[in-house]
């Protein structure tokens, strides 16, 4: 079976106008989003704070439950349904005073002399303090940027720098993306996303790897015929191949999107949102992003060789 | 069959042999032999998967410095005393910091040398004149500072592993994890609440004396006289369970400390069915204890533990073999939880707590198997797209596909790896990016092919071509993987250990193993089409 004629001739890198408006506007939109709503939003891992997760013997509201915690003073709370049926809820809390180390149980208690003994179950509690919650997002942040560095090095060492460049920029506009897709689904950025934004980073590389490896090969064949139509070669020679490998990625990603369970949702929706970004990326960003480098480049090497033949 | 075809199949088929030893524990742990199952242990639950707790405690190092002045303050007065030297007061002050004042130069100067030789790590600050007194400021040094926090850390880890140990977890984690934060792992366990208490509480067990000249409510108010202090009794009402907190005035001065215990075990007051705790002392205590009871006969003695006061007897007699009784308001559990702590010793600064998630163990089933369905679905989605895409070829790329979840397996019970959710997030990811060196592999072949070249001939090109665009893709991947493993904790880890173990195991499934399958096949038949 063939998805894509091997005699597949699209003009990717003419398309490069679309292609910048396309991601500007969702580096834009995401932007606008993050700036509106104050910042991306942490879950308790980053920003500190209290989760408490119950399960019900029987089917809730999360009002009901907001009204039988409220003699807690818990100050700002958040209650929101778990999963697909209305038994299961999370209770968010922002402080993290020493009072709330006993937190779970006191609101078992609150809960249990509304609806009944036995009738709740305290599935989960995490308490972290704003302390460990602000060292944990400067480790991630320097997790990120690790990777980044790592790969560059890599890449320049294995390709060229010019290769690395484009690589590297391809991921920021990626991360870029699915930051703003996180503001704009307002899904909340914890622990295991940072471990999702990585392997992003990774898949997505991955992805412009593979276009750039077909491109550093088209180059010594087909040298002559400049670089536009080398990238263009390359990118429709490998298309078969990124479609199918992003199909069947994307493929377990959502059965783990749906499948998962709702602690590993925020995690599934990265990787959703990054896989597709990061194949649209490998083909309309990392290449022509070669190019643009390549001509500005070129412009100055010229000049150089000029001025050298006067001297 | 060729010597290289046998060779490479007689890898394959080692490494499939060593997996199945290895797993085997997982699946039929009863019906195997004793040493099989001591060398292979079954796969590592984290405790988002097995449920449990996860605790991060901060150790108040900054008062571990306070209570190394206040004990080093305590002997600069003795020294000063024995010494005959005339000084007007010894006082810790702000920004850790020792006074010393005196009326005169001579006195001074006579401070002065005792000090350098007693307390070779105090360091003399400025002096100050105030109303005609001279005041010595002195404070730690910095490498004696950082012994002291140092020291606190540890004794502290040591302190909460004896605690930990006494509580009865399986497999317990305790480690330092930076300059003042230990972590806690206790995996399975029932009562969170109970451990907590238990982790957290300083138990400084003290002895003070109850000053019966001062009127607890005058204390209330405001008027306390110097070096006493207010303390409160937790009174619990038997009938109506009620609590009430009686006020009680102590000297500040602590005649015996919980430093010199040498057992502390809980006992039944066979009067009330009530229980208590029976303590011992050490030799020192003992005899101290002996003094201080002979000395104090019809007084009443507070047993303060972390500031509150659990019983206040008034001493009847001297007791003179070391042995006494803590009595209060505790339950059984909370007897035997305050031996416990008495036993372990002491933690020498306060704890607090930094983070603490637990996880229940019917969350972690349901996410151990939304995590299986998520890997079935996943996993049959992509073996039908390759067999309809590749249609033979597509199948072996299958039977590579579930060789290599396989030896993801095995790869993490060998290195005693732990799986957590983001975990088998990492193994479900892998399954869809691992089929990728079969398409690119299978890609070159269809290209190779459509040159018109022979089956051999493709697969060989198709391989070789292939292979280094497949190396430089997953180094990149495993490079993030590997920042990943350096910066997680827990889950996170989990999830950088399943992708990198992935990566290599699928690298080499589908480079390796796909070939030596493909190679078997060929090698008698002539075959003209290949099914891909």
């Amino acid at each position: 079976m063939e998805l894509i004629s091997p005699n597949i001739n699209i003009d990717f890198v003419g398309r490069k106008t679309i292609a910048v408006m396309f991601s500007a506007a969702l580096i834009v939109i995401g932007l606008v989003s993050l700036l509106i709503k104050g910042g991306p939003n942490y879950g308790i891992d980053f920003a500190g704070g209290t989760l408490v997760q119950v399960k019900f013997t029987q089917v809730t509201k999360a009002a009901d439950i907001k009204d039988a915690l409220q003699s807690l003073e818990l100050g700002s709370l958040v209650v929101q349904q778990f999963g697909e049926t209305a038994d299961e809820f999370l209770i968010r809390a922002q402080n993290t005073s020493a009072e709330l180390e006993g937190l779970s149980k006191q609101i078992a208690n609150a809960i249990e002399s509304k609806y009944g003994v036995g009738s709740v179950e305290v599935r989960r509690a995490e308490m972290v303090g704003p302390q460990v919650g602000k060292d944990l997002r400067e480790k991630g942040l320097m997790a990120i940027l690790y990777a980044m560095i790592g790969i560059l090095v890599y890449v320049t060492w294995r390709f060229e720098f010019r290769f690395a460049v484009g690589a590297i920029l391809a991921l920021v506009h990626d991360v870029l993306i699915t930051l703003g897709a996180f503001s704009v689904f307002n899904q909340e950025i914890d622990l295991p996303v940072i471990a999702a934004f990585l392997a992003i980073i990774g898949y997505s590389l991955n992805d412009t790897i593979i276009v750039y490896d077909r491109i550093r090969e088209n180059m010594g064949k087909h040298g002559k015929d400049g670089l536009v139509k080398v990238v263009n070669r390359s990118i429709n020679e490998t298309l078969s191949r990124t479609i199918l490998t992003s199909g069947t990625t994307l493929l377990v990603v959502a059965a783990l999107f749906v499948f998962g369970g709702g602690v590993i949702h925020t995690f599934a929706f990265a990787l959703l949102v990054g896989i597709l970004i990061g194949t649209y990326s490998s083909i309309f960003v990392a290449s022509p992003l070669l190019i643009f480098w390549e001509e500005r480049k070129g412009g100055k090497g010229t000049k150089a060789v000029a001025k050298g033949g006067i001297a | 069959m060729s010597k290289s075809l046998k060779l490479r199949g007689g890898l394959v088929f080692f490494c499939l042999l060593l997996s199945l030893i290895s797993l085997a524990p997982n699946f039929m742990a009863d019906s195997l032999p004793e040493w099989w199952t001591g060398a292979f242990d079954p796969i590592h639950l984290g405790l988002d998967l097995q449920g449990g707790m996860h605790l991060v405690l901060g150790v108040d190092v900054d008062k571990a410095v306070e209570s190394r002045l206040d004990s080093t303050l305590d002997q600069i007065e003795g020294l000063l005393n024995e010494k005959d030297v005339i000084f007007k007061r010894v006082e810790r002050l702000p920004g850790d910091r020792l006074a010393v004042t005196v009326y005169d130069a001579q006195a001074g100067s006579q401070v002065d040398s005792l000090m350098k030789e007693n307390f070779p790590n105090l360091e003399a600050m400025t002096l100050s004149d105030e109303g005609g007194y001279i005041q010595k400021n002195y404070r730690l040094s910095t490498p004696e500072v950082a012994n002291v926090k140092d020291y606190a850390v540890r004794q502290a880890l040591e302190t909460l592993r004896n605690r930990v140990d006494q509580f009865g977890v399986s497999e317990p984690t305790l480690q330092l994890q930076s300059e003042n934060r230990i972590l806690i792992q206790l995996p399975g366990i029932k009562d969170p609440d109970r451990a907590i208490a238990l982790l957290g509480k300083t138990a400084r067990l003290e002895f003070k004396m109850v000053a019966e000249d001062v009127n607890p409510q005058d204390a209330i108010k405001g008027v306390l006289p110097p070096g006493t202090q207010l303390l409160y009794e937790k009174d619990v009402n038997r009938q109506t369970g009620e609590t009430t907190e009686n006020p009680l005035v102590v000297y500040e001065k602590t005649a015996l400390t919980g430093d010199l215990l040498a057992d502390a075990q809980v006992r039944i007051d066979t009067r009330f069915n009530e229980p208590y705790v029976a303590i011992d002392f050490n030799s020192v205590g003992a005899k101290r204890f002996d003094q201080i009871t002979a000395a104090n006969v019809g007084k009443r003695m507070a047993i303060v533990l972390d500031d509150t006061v659990y019983s206040a007897p008034v001493i009847r007699e001297r007791i003179s073999g070391g042995s006494a009784q803590i009595s209060g308001a505790f339950n059984e559990q909370e007897a035997t939880d305050l031996a416990i702590v008495l036993r372990a010793g002491s933690l020498p600064a306060p704890v607090h707590i930094l983070e603490n998630r637990t996880v229940g163990p019917s969350l972690g089933r349901d996410s151990i198997n939304m995590g299986i369905v998520s890997v079935m679905v996943g996993g049959l989605l992509v073996v039908l797209a390759m067999a309809v895409y590749y249609k033979l070829s597509g199948l072996v790329a299958n039977i590579v596909l579930i060789l290599n979840v396989f030896f993801i397996m095995a790869l993490l019970s060998l290195f005693k790896a732990t799986l957590t959710l983001p975990g088998i997030a990492g193994i479900v990811l892998t399954i869809g990016m691992a089929v990728d060196a079969n398409v690119l592999i299978f890609e070159r072949i269809r290209e190779e092919l459509r040159l018109g070249k022979t089956v051999r001939n493709a697969l060989d090109a198709g391989y070789s071509k292939a292979f280094l665009t497949i190396i430089d893709a997953n180094v990149t991947t495993l490079i993030a993987a590997l920042v990943l493993f350096q910066f997680g904790t827990g889950p996170v880890k989990g999830f950088a250990v399943t992708l990198s173990v992935g990566i290599i195991a699928s690298l080499f499934t589908a480079i390796f193993v796909s070939r030596v399958i493909f190679d078997f096949f060929l090698e008698r038949r002539q075959i003209k089409r290949l099914s891909i």
